[in-house]
């Protein structure tokens, strides 16, 4: 609704300053006769009339325009976070995406929707009164933008499979970079990426050029109308006046283009905004009623953490999962939602335990360490009947983070479930599995698991390698 | 003008210059043409002209913007800061923004120079008083926009704050949904995401409305200036004061006059984000290249550790504690302790990528930081723990760069059927790439190996630890070993704990 308000009081604005230069013209035309003062009194009050409400309806088509759109924006942030609370996108770099798209549809509307709409119904409007004017406002509102668009959506395509390449040679180079640099071949592989970036440079040239012909036509066919209107022997008013309506449309092309760079991003928000959800069935691979202190390990990229997912899931356990996340609010508020309406006395009980000793009221800007220490005191907070901790005292020293999980795991009431890559802490678990490949290799104890060949006791020995070296060392 | 090439100011100049040229006889021709004058040839050929110079315009543009991005591009590869992620968003997708501000700001802001001043001048001859009218209008429009500029400056700075700030906390909910829905607060957080959005759309309209004030007044100089122009000339003209011509001309200039200023402040939004990234990208410093000294002859010199500890930024804990160790000339060593200790951390530091933040390195005596730092990578041959796989085939990732034979080095890790491959690889695979890698540098006297079998099976660890022993006798070694089989192929172990 706020937007066509918008749309009207831009249409108004643009047939003002349509009407203004038509008005003036046929002002100095009449003038040229030398008619009494009289017959141009109408004429100069309509000049002055419209070269204020042109002004002031430009203003309050931006505004309008903008108020609308930002207006609109609030809803569509809205509803994409209830799509994602229904259907949850795990990735990082796509949620990022996705934040970056919901403001790219703001632009779509700013600068592809409402001036097209304008300038839409400013050329009907003309047509209506000049209809000789059909074909340069169809040529220039209609077929110039289509052709831009196809072109700029081509060009687009064309360049994105080198751009992939791009992508993936710049994030080669810079995680290969030590490699590269130990074995002298930074400069080649520099060299080889500097290729694509030519290439690349080359392509975005050649498809420039497409682009500026349009740019070019379109001001050919805005004087070329006129032309063809002064050799029809049209008054002044409406040579000059197909001008300005012409003026309004070129942008379009430019519009056009602009479309076809972010259709993409309301595309994909699109997508998420008409997600359903979908329902949780899985089965955990592992039955956590019956043990107390149930510990998880297998290879990276296994399947530990989408284990804990699902038990989450199942049974409503809360706790210290891979994604978990600091919020850019106060340390308290960070720790605080697991339980609103804590008492500081449970938070000081539940900082104690995991160590997190920070200024309950400073931002929550965290070290890895603290960030983990923080997790903990978060889950403690919310003592659930299942704890799931996976990897919880990662980049804590080692020591410590056997002190610190240790107190965790003696504050908790009810089940334990712990993921780690770090066996000791497993010893007096009493049950203890290995998944590799989304499977569960192996359960039993430690004990058990530690004394049968396979994962569990390689890992077991080379953690404790060095116990049996015999040699010096270090501090 | 910043961060523009003089070559290319200087064409868009004389574009300017050609386009104001264009623009007044488009104007005179026009005028011609309605006053009942001869002359239609004249207004087809400006007509077509204009539209070659557009054209024109526009290739010089964009070839100077894929130019420029090209060479920015080139230069945040190499000396770009920040996470891999930040960098390959800048390079692929970020120098975009500076498009707007090349090919579109700048030539906008030359030819919103040249055109008023022609027009002035023409006007000058032509009807004074409309000259001096637009001559006392025109300057309203940047004096206003500074003043406008400057009593919202602060505002808008807070609002952009604002609005990244809005973003923020979209970006910081979104990410921490899985966090919320854990603890089940995730339904509640939505009324926020919606006020938080409200209050800042709210908090941007106040701020736009004084903001847009500037762009108020440009309209209304440039309208009224018309109507400012247009009554007068026709007054005079009802009373014989001008030809016909004339004021046609006048009429038809006053508005080219501020035209293009419309245009340029149109993009300076565009034009400022460009800039900002220009900025950005600018901001890549390569580092001080400092020449080292000699490296001894690594078959003879010792390499000693002493109390060596690393931190990296932003952590409190050392990632490597006081760590010592001294290797023997062709001695080779197996590092052992849990994860997390700082095996790695120890390798990093004898390549040269992290500088210890307390104690040093001696090779044969000399810090390891004073010597030629090339000639010293080119003595050792490192397998990391986590191998990046380049672009291209097995073979040239054994051979990175150097034109070496790999095929022998690949049979013998067992990637000799695999050296034209170029699909993805297993992490296995990946491995004993690495150590393929490694071992076709004959030059290397130093091995850093850092979990070299970690993810092989038994058979072709088995198998790989043979061809490494052989390999490896007679250089010093430093390995860092996860499983028992490592330690029988080496002289001595050490424990970090």
């Amino acid at each position: 609704m706020r937007l066509v308000v918008a749309v009207l009081v831009g249409v108004a604005a643009e047939l003002a300053g349509i009407g203004l230069m038509t008005t003036a013209v046929w002002l100095v035309m009449r003038a040229a006769e030398q008619p009494p003062m009289s017959a141009l009194t109408v004429a100069i009050v309509a000049v002055r009339t419209l070269a204020l409400a042109r002004g002031g309806l430009r203003y309050a088509e931006r505004l309008a325009g903008h108020g609308a759109v930002l207006r609109a924006m609030v809803e569509v942030r809205g509803r994409v976070y209830e799509s994602l609370v229904r259907r949850p996108l795990r990735d990082g770099d796509a949620l990022t995406r996705l934040v970056s798209d919901v403001d790219a549809v703001q632009d779509a509307v700013l600068r592809c929707l409402l001036p097209a709409c304008v300038a839409g119904l400013v050329g009907v409007t003309a047509v209506v009164v000049v209809p000789s004017l059909a074909v340069g406002v169809v040529v220039v509102g209609v077929v110039l933008p289509l052709v831009a668009f196809v072109l700029a959506d081509r060009h687009l395509r064309a360049l994105a499979p080198l751009r992939a390449v791009l992508a993936e040679r710049t994030v080669t180079l810079r995680e290969g970079a030590a490699e590269l640099r130990a074995f002298g071949a930074l400069e080649g592989e520099l060299a080889r990426t500097d290729a694509v970036v030519d290439e690349l440079a080359v392509r975005e040239r050649r498809g420039a050029f497409p682009a500026a012909v349009l740019a070019g036509v379109a001001v050919v066919v805005q004087f070329g109308v006129a032309v063809v209107l002064l050799v029809q022997a049209s008054p002044a008013h409406v040579v000059l006046g197909s001008v300005a309506v012409l003026e309004v449309m070129v942008p379009l092309t430019g519009a056009a283009q602009k479309w076809a760079e972010v259709r993409g991003s309301v595309a994909r928000v699109r997508e998420v905004l008409g997600a359903q959800g979908k329902s949780f069935d899985r089965e955990p691979l592992v039955d956590v009623t019956g043990y107390r202190r149930i510990g998880v390990v297998g290879p990276s990229g296994a399947g530990k953490s989408t284990l804990l997912r699902v038990i989450a899931e199942k049974h409503g356990a809360k706790g210290v999962l891979d994604d978990a996340h600091v919020f850019e609010r106060t340390v308290r508020e960070n720790v605080l939602f697991a339980k609103p309406g804590a008492t500081q006395a449970e938070l000081d009980r539940v900082a104690a335990i995991a160590d997190l000793d920070v200024d309950w009221d400073a931002e929550a800007k965290l070290s890895g360490g603290q960030r983990q220490r923080l997790f903990l005191a978060r889950a403690l907070l919310a003592d659930p009947d299942i704890l799931l901790l996976d990897e919880p005292v990662e980049g804590l020293a080692i020591r410590h983070g056997d002190e610190v999980l240790s107190r965790v795991l003696d504050a908790a009431r009810g089940t334990v479930v712990l993921v780690t890559h770090r066996l000791a802490p497993l010893q007096d678990f009493d049950h203890v599995v290995v998944v590799e490949d989304g499977q569960v290799t192996q359960r039993g104890t430690h004990d058990e698991l530690a004394s049968v060949p396979g994962y569990y006791r390689d890992r077991w020995i080379s953690e404790h390698i060095g116990d049996r070296s015999v040699m010096p060392t270090v501090h | 003008m910043r961060h523009a090439d003089r070559r290319y100011v200087v064409t868009l100049a004389l574009l300017g210059v050609v386009t104001a040229g264009l623009v007044l006889v488009q104007a005179e021709a026009l005028a011609t043409v309605l006053s009942g004058g001869g002359g239609l040839f004249v207004l087809v050929g400006v007509v077509a002209a204009r539209g070659a110079f557009v054209w024109l315009g526009r290739v010089v543009a964009q070839r100077e913007a894929a130019s420029v991005k090209a060479a920015l591009r080139k230069r945040v590869l190499r000396d770009g800061s920040g996470s891999t992620g930040a960098v390959t968003t800048l390079v692929v997708k970020g120098l975009d923004a500076i498009e707007p501000y090349l090919a579109g700001y700048l030539p906008q802001l030359v030819v919103s120079v040249t055109v008023p001043v022609a027009v002035l001048a023409r006007l000058s001859f032509a009807d004074w008083t409309a000259a001096l009218t637009i001559a006392v209008t025109l300057p309203l429009v940047p004096v206003f926009a500074a003043l406008v500029g400057m009593h919202t400056r602060e505002r808008t700075r807070r609002q952009w704050e604002g609005l990244a700030e809005v973003g923020g906390h979209f970006l910081d909910v979104v990410r921490g949904l899985g966090t919320l829905r854990l603890f089940g607060r995730a339904a509640a957080q939505a009324g926020t995401v919606r006020a938080m959005a409200g209050a800042h759309a709210s908090a941007t309209m106040r701020t736009l409305r004084v903001a847009f004030l500037s762009a108020l007044v440009l309209e209304l100089v440039a309208t009224l200036s018309v109507a400012l122009v247009a009554v007068p000339v026709g007054l005079r003209l009802l009373h014989g004061g001008v030809t016909l011509h004339v004021a046609l001309l006048v009429l038809l200039l006053a508005p080219e006059a501020y035209l293009p200023l419309r245009a340029a402040g149109a993009q300076f939004h565009a034009g400022a984000e460009g800039l900002a990234v220009l900025e950005q990208a600018f901001a890549a410093r390569p580092p001080a290249m400092v020449a080292g000294r000699r490296v001894p002859d690594l078959r003879v010199a010792a390499i000693e550790c002493e109390a060596v500890s690393v931190r990296y930024p932003g952590r409190d804990e050392l990632a490597l504690d006081r760590v010592s160790l001294r290797l023997a000339a062709g001695e080779r060593v197996a590092l052992v302790g849990p994860s997390g200790v700082g095996k790695s951390s120890l390798l990093a530091v004898l390549l040269g990528e992290v500088e210890p933040c307390a104690g040093r390195v001696l090779v044969d005596g000399v810090d390891l930081r004073e010597l030629d730092r090339g000639e010293w990578l080119a003595q050792l041959a490192w397998v990391p723990q986590r191998p990046t796989l380049f672009p291209g085939t097995v073979g040239e990732n054994i051979a990175l760069g150097t034109d070496v034979d790999v095929l022998s080095a690949a049979q013998a890790v067992g990637l000799g059927d695999l050296v034209e491959a170029r699909h993805t690889l297993s992490a296995g695979e990946r491995q004993r790439v690495a150590l393929a890698r490694a071992m076709v540098r004959d030059s290397a006297r130093v091995l850093l190996l850092d979990e070299p079998t970690s993810r092989l099976d038994g058979r072709t660890e088995d198998t790989v630890l043979r061809v490494a022993r052989d390999w490896s006798r007679g250089r010093t070694a430093l390995v860092v070993a996860h499983r028992p089989a490592l330690l029988d192929a080496v002289d001595r172990v050490v424990e970090l704990r």
